[in-house]
């Protein structure tokens, strides 16, 4: 046992005092705000394009023939600082289809006589359009032909602009005792999406650790004096052991810079970006991860602000503090279970060039997880979600998803005791092959091989 | 008295026998070498005497009692494939091992900076592996193999790979060693370094033990009864009596001498050879000619293959 916490020692020490190790630390919370901040800031820039678009508005035409009179749309279609209409009456649209990159407009809409009736307009460019601009387009029209049927039906426009309502709502929470906690769905999404994304990346960083730790003792052959003073198994699980530390710290250092960070940064966003809330930054995002198109820009809500504040000093500390227990629970269990897999792999292995017909079985599981949590991120207590929170390949990543949605206690424990049971089971199976594999070289090893391994006796 | 000892030794893996109802046994003090064509079977009894596989069947006894995982902090052993972990410190490295071994750090340590003071390596306790030559490797490697003072120590082709320089070297800690009370196996191909330090051997071949024993009653056995003679100047065979009794074998003559194997066939003794040579002519040297062990490893192996 004792020799078990010297490997442990060594193990952890030589990772933890690696530069890239120090430079993750750093560079991880920066890169987690990055992800955060980044695809807003950049959605909005994309939009500072300058644009004119050309239209040709056919509504005018009489029995197919062109008239005096503007189209329905001459000058009524809403425009941006960017985006901007360009009318031409009676144009026939062929006079601008030859060597149309060298004109000025960026595309032509064409509008159809009977758009009406038809809901359907053209629009034509040398390039294909960005969404916005063709959302932009679809919207502009859709609101001014609603406001023409309204006006058709004789419904007065300002009494519709009063009538107007978004509704917000606000959740709360209930617990066993009735009392009530304000909560958020969005958050409860976001902590749940980044927490199982985190799960699903450490599980691959430091179960790769181990594997290269794995072969560089049996390259350098380093493993053979160390075995004459230890067994292979106390090897193995000192360094896995050890590895996992590594992870936890590397973890625990993250929390405390990302708390820092997000501090600092939630100040200055208030700043630069106005109304726009931390909390709308955060929905767009999870929204955006999970494949939720949104139709509009989420309308600056000046309680946001507050509202997130609120949000995160009511968020239950027992509630975070079971987040992040789970959290810890689920990744060290995953790992173990993973990277017990990853032991066995660099053991049968003479380099890290052989070791891609191994990885497939144990990449899959974790892919899938991630393609699964993204789902079912929406639907934590659905089927899918359920059954791949108690399987304990994928359990580890989707488990962690749904924790921030409450699911009942009794599958949090079935889960984490099947985890349990299947990484003692890979460990032990993987100590057999380990045990073996590291002695041998030059073999091309085969699963039918490793099997045999597994059958030798002890 | 004997420090180990295996005894009836079986061990098979998936393919093959590695090896056959091999037993050997090692006095204290003994300079022991374990001999064999590559593939005999060696590197897996060395594996078994350390504890990192175990045989099929059979015993093995270290110290009188059976062996087990305690005495692995009284065996050293240096493996024919050597590593170390090339990005560690040098220094680190060796008090890492020796640790595993069993020593405390503070004993280790102490351990340590004597031997680094007798190679004069103290320079290198902060050096990266890496940055150490292959030779100096070596000596570290040599380092970590003896430091925990084993009673028993085991080298695996220890001279392969080394230079001259550090083969010399070695061999003068192995009777160094010796003389301080430690047993030595080692597994060589290198035949002279047999002749030169081992006591005992025991030759292995395709799984089994065909040749054990003290060295030198092996070399009187292998004796096939040669002599090389050289006279000074003529050498008239004519003059040479009882002739029938033996062959001459490559003879050499020169302006100044005359050399020959003689090779006796009939119970000769060797004074009775001298006087019947003394006639012929100016005896300058008589040797018996005993076998090298090189020789009697060829011969003995040809033997049991056929």
């Amino acid at each position: 046992m004792n020799k078990i916490l010297i490997i442990i020692k060594r193990e952890y020490l030589t990772r933890v005092r690696k530069k890239s190790f120090i430079i993750m630390t750093i560079i991880g919370p920066l890169l987690m705000g990055a992800l955060f901040v980044v695809p807003v800031w950049l959605a909005q820039k994309e939009d500072q394009e300058e644009r004119t678009i050309a239209v040709i508005d056919e509504t005018n035409k009489v029995d197919n023939q062109y008239s005096d009179v503007h189209g329905l749309f001459y000058k009524k279609l809403p425009e941006t600082p960017y985006t901007k209409f360009e009318y031409l009456p009676n144009t026939p649209l062929d006079s601008l289809r030859k060597n149309f990159s060298n004109s000025k407009y960026y595309g032509v809409l064409f509008i159809p006589s009977n758009v009406v009736t038809s809901n359907r307009a053209e629009f034509f460019s040398s390039k294909e359009p960005t969404i916005d601009v063709k959302m932009f387009i679809s919207e502009s029209l859709s609101k001014e032909i609603q406001k023409q049927k309204m006006i058709a039906e004789k419904i007065d426009v300002q009494i519709l602009e009063k009538v107007k309502t978004n509704i917000g709502v606000n959740t709360f929470v209930w617990d066993a005792s009735g009392a009530e906690k304000k909560s958020s769905t969005e958050l409860a999404m976001g902590i749940g999406y980044i927490s199982s994304f985190m799960i699903y990346i450490f599980i691959f960083m430091y179960g790769a650790q181990v594997m290269r730790g794995v072969i560089e003792e049996k390259t350098s052959r380093i493993v053979e004096v160390i075995v004459s003073s230890v067994r292979p198994f106390q090897l193995m699980m000192g360094k896995i052991i050890g590895v996992a530390m590594v992870g936890v710290t590397q973890f625990m250092l993250w929390i405390v810079l990302t708390i820092g960070i997000v501090f600092i940064a939630q100040g200055v966003m208030q700043n630069k970006l106005g109304n726009e809330s931390v909390k709308s930054i955060v929905s767009q995002d999870v929204m955006t991860g999970a494949g939720i198109q949104q139709a509009q820009s989420v309308k600056a809500d000046e309680s946001g602000m507050g509202e997130m504040k609120e949000i995160f000093a009511g968020y239950d500390p027992r509630k975070m503090t079971k987040i992040i227990f789970c959290f810890l629970f689920f990744f060290l269990g995953g790992y173990l279970l993973y990277g017990s897999l990853f032991a066995a792999i660099g053991s049968a292995v003479d380099g890290e060039a052989d070791t891609q017909q191994f990885m497939m079985p144990i990449t899959i599981p974790l892919i899938l997880s991630i393609i699964v949590m993204i789902s079912a991120i929406k639907s934590p207590d659905g089927p899918i979600a359920f059954w791949f929170s108690i399987i304990p390949f994928t359990s580890p990543i989707l488990m962690m998803a749904r924790i921030p949605f409450d699911p009942p206690a009794w599958q949090i424990g079935l889960s984490a005791l099947l985890l349990i049971i299947t990484f003692v089971g890979t460990t032990w199976l993987a100590g057999k092959i380990y045990r073996t594999g590291i002695l041998m070289y030059g073999k091309k090893v085969s699963y039918g091989e490793l099997w045999k391994w597994i059958k030798y006796k002890s | 008295m004997e420090i180990f000892s295996a005894r009836n030794i079986v061990k098979r893996f998936a393919t093959q026998t590695a090896l056959d109802d091999v037993s050997i046994s090692v006095p204290e003090q003994c300079i022991f070498g374990l001999l064999g064509p590559n593939g005999a079977g060696k590197t897996t009894l060395i594996r078994i005497i350390n504890q990192i596989t175990a045989p099929d069947t059979g015993e093995l006894y270290f110290k009188g009692e059976r062996l087990r995982s305690s005495h692995i902090g009284m065996i050293g052993y240096l493996p024919e494939e050597r590593g170390l972990y090339k990005k560690m410190k040098v220094g680190e490295q060796c008090l890492y091992l020796a640790q595993l071994k069993g020593l405390t750090k503070n004993d280790a340590l102490r351990k340590l900076k004597y031997w680094f003071e007798k190679f004069e390596i103290q320079s290198w306790w902060n050096k990266k592996v890496e940055e150490l030559s292959k030779g100096m490797q070596q000596k570290v490697q040599f380092i970590i193999t003896v430091l925990h003072e084993p009673a028993l120590l085991i080298f695996d082709e220890p001279f392969s790979g080394f230079d001259p320089i550090n083969v010399n070297l070695l061999k003068e800690e192995i009777l160094d060693i010796r003389k301080k009370g430690a047993t030595i196996i080692f597994s060589t191909h290198n035949m002279e370094s047999v002749e030169e330090l081992c006591d005992n051997i025991t030759l292995i071949n395709r799984a089994k033990c065909i040749l054990d024993g003290n060295i030198n009653s092996i070399r009187e056995r292998y004796k096939s009864n040669l002599y090389q003679v050289t006279f000074h100047g003529r050498f008239d065979k004519s003059m040479v009596k009882l002739s029938g009794d033996f062959e001459f074998f490559e003879e050499k003559k020169s302006e100044d001498k005359y050399s020959a194997r003689i090779k006796l066939t009939n119970g000769l003794t060797t004074n009775e050879l001298v006087s019947a040579l003394l006639p012929a002519g100016e005896l300058c040297s008589f040797n018996e000619i005993i076998p090298s062990m090189r020789d009697i490893f060829i011969n003995v192996v040809k033997e049991t293959e056929e």
